[in-house]
């Protein structure tokens, strides 16, 4: 039986490829690639393979590129990394730019800046489809002041593109250099050409969870924001996951042929779904860029009712899927995604395909998802009378 | 902490004829309500939405845009303090029914 899971944007299962790589890899790589003798050497070349054959997917020089342990940890790292470095050329606290929808850990890295070492922090606004305003953020830059500017490739929420090209443009107009979180399209989109830092996540593509990736492109002034380690190019601090590294650049290599092959399909199920939703569903929306997206990806609200319950009851059914949703969250706060485009933030709904999605799962979700609105929305109507 | 916005000329400051209570209630409990109670009052009158979720903020314009009516402002109440004496930021929504 074909399992809807429609969360793929929150994690794939490890690629099939990837999980034979990582067996073979147990075997042979566990030694310390520092080492010198044999079992070291083996693991160190089977370490550099894996650089070689990630750098060549991303576009990057291998000397530009060190694993971390996360996504999240990349992004750490290449933002600290970065203003920290520049700080200290004399240029006091400094200035950084993001856009109101990057993921969190962009966010809260600069907030980190902001509150540690005074680090002045501008966050371009975005528009209803959650696109970035290129003019709000060019203008935010500020040549010798901004050290730092932070721009994702698509978001993960509402899959609309960026427009990444526009925003590297104006940043080399300003001489500010800037970090691309591609987390979200790898795989999807080619590496926009052009960054100075990149960051993403191994676990979005397939591979095995605790692997990111950090390139901080040659000439790109970066120091090290933690106690100095020789590991990773001196980037990344402690012993690198070497079977985990090499079951992601294989993974990495897998799916990039097969995400071109099914992207076509999954647009269509995706389309399907932004066009099917508000005719079958009273009162929902969608979200996003319709044109300008993601393949995989579409989020939509439906009003009056909350996102946890959705969740839940669709679960029930077979189908898991996520929300944006406050009250999925503990803190309480509702998505900063759909807050900063001014979109329904209650009710919502996140559907990620895998790759394999069909469009009878498609047509079944379609059909469970109106009679389950309709019930949460007569229990929370139930609930709330006064 | 922003003051609450007030029109320049005071006359023209648009006063509720129904307030609803959402405090303490989470969306989409207060866009629930004011879609109750919208009719109650007459077109080109103003309703104000009470209500200390964070989602309302960006919850009660959303609705306005999608079922045509006005959104006014959104002004500041001032702020509680919680049961752990953290102050508990709150707002009234002011709407202005169109049809």
């Amino acid at each position: 039986m074909n399992v809807p899971y429609f969360d793929a944007a929150s994690a794939e299962p490890l690629h099939p490829r990837a999980r034979e790589a990582l067996l073979a890899a147990l075997a042979d790589g566990w030694a310390d690639p520092a080492r010198l003798h044999r079992e070291g050497r083996r693991a160190r070349l089977l370490l550099d393979q894996a650089r070689e054959s990630v750098a060549t997917e991303l576009g990057c020089r291998p000397d530009e590129l060190s694993f971390t342990t996360s996504g999240t940890q990349a992004v750490h790292l290449a933002l600290l990394g970065a203003v920290q470095a520049r700080q200290s050329a004399a240029r006091g606290p400094g200035h950084v730019v993001t856009s109101a929808v990057e993921h969190s850990s962009v966010l809260n890295a600069a907030d980190w800046l902001a509150r540690r070492s005074g680090t002045d922090v501008t966050t371009a606004s975005v528009d209803r489809f959650g696109r970035v305003d290129v003019g709000a953020f060019a203008q935010a830059l500020q040549q010798d002041r901004t050290l730092l500017a932070c721009l994702q490739t698509a978001n993960n929420e509402v899959a609309t593109i960026q427009p990444v090209a526009d925003v590297i443009a104006a940043c080399d107009r300003y001489r500010v250099p800037l970090l691309v979180d591609a987390a979200a399209s790898v795989g999807w989109l080619p590496i926009p050409a052009g960054w100075s830092l990149l960051a993403a996540s191994a676990r979005k593509w397939g591979g095995p969870a605790g692997v990111g990736v950090l390139a901080v492109g040659k000439g790109i002034r970066w120091r090290e924001p933690l106690p100095a380690d020789d590991r990773e190019n001196r980037r990344v601090p402690g012993f690198p996951n070497v079977p985990a590294v090499l079951a992601a650049a294989e993974a990495l290599r897998a799916i990039r042929a097969e995400r071109a092959a099914s992207s076509g399909a999954l647009r269509a199920h995706t389309d399907r779904i932004r066009a099917a939703v508000p005719e079958l569903v009273p009162d929902a929306v969608v979200h996003g860029d319709p044109d300008h997206r993601l393949p995989h990806i579409v989020t939509f609200s439906c009003l009056y009712v909350d996102g946890e319950a959705l969740v839940t009851e669709l679960d029930q059914v077979g189908f898991s899927v996520s929300s944006g949703s406050a009250c999925v969250s503990d803190t309480r706060q509702p998505s900063h995604v759909l807050a900063a485009m001014g979109v329904l933030t209650h009710g919502n709904v996140r559907v990620s395909l895998p790759g394999d999605a069909t469009p009878q799962s498609v047509e079944e979700f379609l059909e469970v998802l109106p009679p389950i609105v309709a019930r949460v929305r007569d229990t929370v109507r139930a609930t709330s009378a006064p | 902490m922003t003051t609450p916005q007030r029109a320049s000329a005071g006359a023209l400051t648009p006063v509720p004829v129904l307030t609803l209570d959402a405090l303490g209630k989470k969306c989409p409990i207060p866009i629930i309500m004011l879609a109750d109670r919208i009719r109650d009052v007459q077109v080109g009158q103003h309703i104000a939405v009470l209500a200390d979720d964070p989602a309302a903020k960006t919850d009660l314009p959303a609705w306005c845009a999608l079922k045509s009516q006005e959104f006014v402002r959104t002004d500041e109440l001032p702020a509680r303090m919680d049961a752990l004496g953290a102050p508990h930021e709150a707002w009234s929504f002011l709407v202005r029914r169109r049809y």
